[in-house]
């Protein structure tokens, strides 16, 4: 039975859902395309304004519909982060697509609706309620990712993903339909109570079918395929966007799922996990080595991000959780920072993607340099900086449930990795003379990556406070 | 008797699905998949799901399979240099398939329910044996689950804006028809009356 208290539970995402389909009216019977620079700073402000929102609602776990929707303080701290980091990729977004006639009024609409399925997402309380915020978002994210409709590679990137991500979802719906056999409900606070701490055969193939679709969805290894040429095809501001706010979701989406209906079994998963986590790592760092397109450089290094917050997850605490948290908060940070780096790259207008183009533009710029030089630093973990503490966090997490092979080779694969983020500043710094790239115009992109570099030198003092709120997420998860 | 015509169903079912992806002739392949879908509707039937049934039909059969017939009619692919490209990969894609079937055989062999499931199981709010399935699905789908049915919509929503920004073209070059223009065009700014002598041109 429904009433109004569950409606106002999920308001914020009812008032998203309802703005999105407004956008959309407005934008068919005015202005169109004209309508679309107002739109995307409208529709970042309605983030913006969400994300305060949700982040002052009363604390809490509010479960609504029967439990086929949660609202606690693990949704809250990740819905916060998905709405800010999708805010600021969108208006990155705005200066480029307009120079290169993308900018379709469409495309806030489909962002703003992806994002309604991704706050779906992370409070599913159901399995269907999970499958529901999956398609939502995915259908959206494969429409944008072909934006550029005339480009055979955006094109490809559209349809490759669309193609991998329908097979991805039936192997999670396979999997669903096994976990229903054994628990008979669909229900994750049900499947909890059916499964107990003893899994048979059956569930566990259902177990590894769901986290196979989820891990497609993080894009980690051995399901990546899609990554690289996704990322390569799609406009830079759209690889931003799915380099930030989807991973959230979907990493916050698998700590839901393994926590909220397999928290019994967590030996079961916890190898499983553990097994994504080293294979993301390592290749995220072997792969992307000899790679110069910064943009599929970028996405290895998404991959090997997301093993090391799978390996936040694995260890299979609340003390896990909230490294994993902590890890995606800054993650995004980063990203957003060196995407406003990358969407300035061109030539005579054009965009660059070879990382070669850098030689030496710490002489032209010496100041955009160094923000991308700590940026690059805190990817790859150096101390000082705020990349570091996310690596320390999920590593002592690792470390705390007896998993040190694990936290060992985490060590390892962050070390290659810290090869190519260095050759990005050896470029940079003491590259050879040669073609320069042009001087970069837009002072908004210039104010995020600015920012970004900031927070990881400022934010070493206490990370903004986040480790509280992402405990305290963590606890209503883990308990 | 209900045995039988579910065997009956269920290996039509599984032929016409096996064909639908062997044929050769791709409109042959939708003929087979709307068998396949004649033969799940009959599957649900015997599960006393009779409206779901009639769906699957009228939807299905009636309204989905025909277009992929009209789209594989239309669409200019040469389906036989795909299929050559497939059997490249015939090998490797059956030795995958055959491993995990035998992985999923034992995974069923040993399957079981849990223990809690019948209690778990969500209860038909209805008195089931007088209720009609649409009854049932109603107060299933718009009260129960009315979030997971709006949000389905959302999805279909999103699937038509991306059709319409992927392919929609507003072309400059052609001339469309407006009717207020023709009716308040003035004769006297586009006629101009000549007179001619007989025999003579302009």
């Amino acid at each position: 039975m429904m009433t109004s208290a569950d409606f106002s539970i999920l308001l914020p995402e009812i008032s998203l859902a309802v703005y999105a389909m407004l956008a959309l009216l407005v934008g068919v019977y005015t202005g169109k395309d004209k309508l679309a620079p107002t739109l995307v700073w409208l529709t970042a402000a309605v983030f913006v304004i969400l994300a305060g929102w949700i982040g002052l609602a009363p604390g809490g776990t509010r479960p609504a519909f029967d439990g086929l929707f949660i609202s606690d303080a693990f949704a809250r701290f990740a819905k916060v982060t998905i709405l800010l980091s999708a805010a600021s990729v969108l208006v990155m977004s705005e200066g480029y697509m307009a120079r290169r006639d993308l900018l379709r009024f469409e495309y806030p609409v489909l962002v703003s609706l992806g994002v309604v399925g991704m706050l779906v997402m992370v409070s599913a309380g159901d399995l269907m309620t999970l499958y529901m915020g999956l398609e939502l978002q995915s259908l959206a994210l494969y429409v944008v990712a072909s934006l550029r409709r005339d480009s055979v590679k955006s094109t490809e990137a559209g349809l490759k993903y669309f193609v991998l991500g329908a097979l991805s979802s039936g192997l999670l719906l396979y999997g669903a339909s096994l976990t229903y056999g054994f628990s008979g409900t669909t229900l994750f606070s049900g499947i909890i109570v059916a499964v107990g701490n003893d899994a048979p055969l059956g569930l566990i193939f259902g177990l590894v079918f769901i986290a196979s679709g989820l891990a497609f969805k993080v894009s980690a290894a051995p399901f990546h395929m899609w990554t690289p040429d996704v990322y390569e095809g799609s406009p830079t501001p759209v690889t931003a966007f799915f380099a930030t706010a989807p991973k959230v979701a979907a990493m916050a989406l698998f700590a839901r799922v393994v926590h909220d209906a397999f928290g019994g079994v967590v030996g079961d998963w916890q190898q499983i996990i553990a097994l994504i986590s080293v294979a993301s790592m390592f290749l995220g760092a072997v792969a992307a080595i000899g790679q110069t397109n910064i943009k599929r450089l970028m996405a290895y290094s998404s991959i090997n991000h997301m093993g090391f917050a799978l390996m936040g997850l694995a260890s299979g605490t609340a003390f896990g959780v909230q490294a994993m948290l902590v890890y995606m908060a800054i993650y995004v940070v980063m990203n957003i920072g060196t995407f406003a780096f990358i969407l300035t790259m061109e030539r005579d207008g054009k965009p660059v993607v070879d990382i070669r183009s850098l030689n030496m533009y710490s002489r032209r710029e010496p100041l955009r340099a160094l923000a991308m030089l700590v940026l690059m630093f805190s990817m790859a973990g150096v101390p000082p900086l705020v990349g570091f503490f996310g690596k320390f966090y999920v590593l002592s997490a690792a470390v705390q449930s007896g998993l040190g092979w694990l936290a060992i080779l985490g060590v390892i694969a962050s070390v290659i990795a810290a090869y190519y983020y260095l050759r990005i500043v050896f470029y940079m710094y003491f590259g050879e003379e040669g073609e320069t790239l042009d001087t970069a115009q837009s002072p908004l992109l210039w104010t995020f990556l600015m920012a970004s570099a900031a927070i990881m030198v400022l934010g070493v003092v206490n990370l903004f406070g986040i480790e509280g709120a992402a405990a305290a997420a963590a606890a209503t998860l883990v308990n | 008797m209900v045995t039988f015509a579910f065997y009956l169903f269920a290996i039509v079912v599984v032929a016409s699905g096996l064909l639908t992806v062997l044929a050769r002739n791709p409109v042959h392949s939708v003929l087979w998949l709307i068998l396949a879908f004649l033969s799940a509707a009959g599957l649900f039937v015997i599960l006393g799901a009779e409206f779901v049934a009639m769906l699957l039909v009228i939807v299905y059969v009636g309204a989905v399979a025909v277009l992929f017939l009209f789209v594989v009619m239309m669409l200019d692919v040469d389906f036989a240099q795909l299929k050559a490209e497939m059997v490249r990969y015939l090998p490797v894609a059956l030795l995958i398939g055959v491993v995990i079937l035998m992985q999923l055989a034992v995974a069923f062999g040993v399957w079981q329910v849990s223990d809690a499931a019948e209690g778990l199981r969500r209860a038909v709010p209805l008195d089931y044996d007088n209720a009609h399935n649409t009854a049932i699905l109603g107060q299933l789908v718009y009260d129960d689950f009315l979030i997971l049915f709006q949000l389905a919509g959302l999805i279909l929503l999103v699937a038509m804006i991306g059709a319409i920004v992927l392919t929609l073209r507003h072309r400059t070059d052609i001339k469309r028809q407006n009717v207020l223009a023709q009716m308040y065009r003035d004769p006297a700014k586009s006629l101009e009356m000549k007179d001619l002598k007989p025999g003579q041109g302009l």
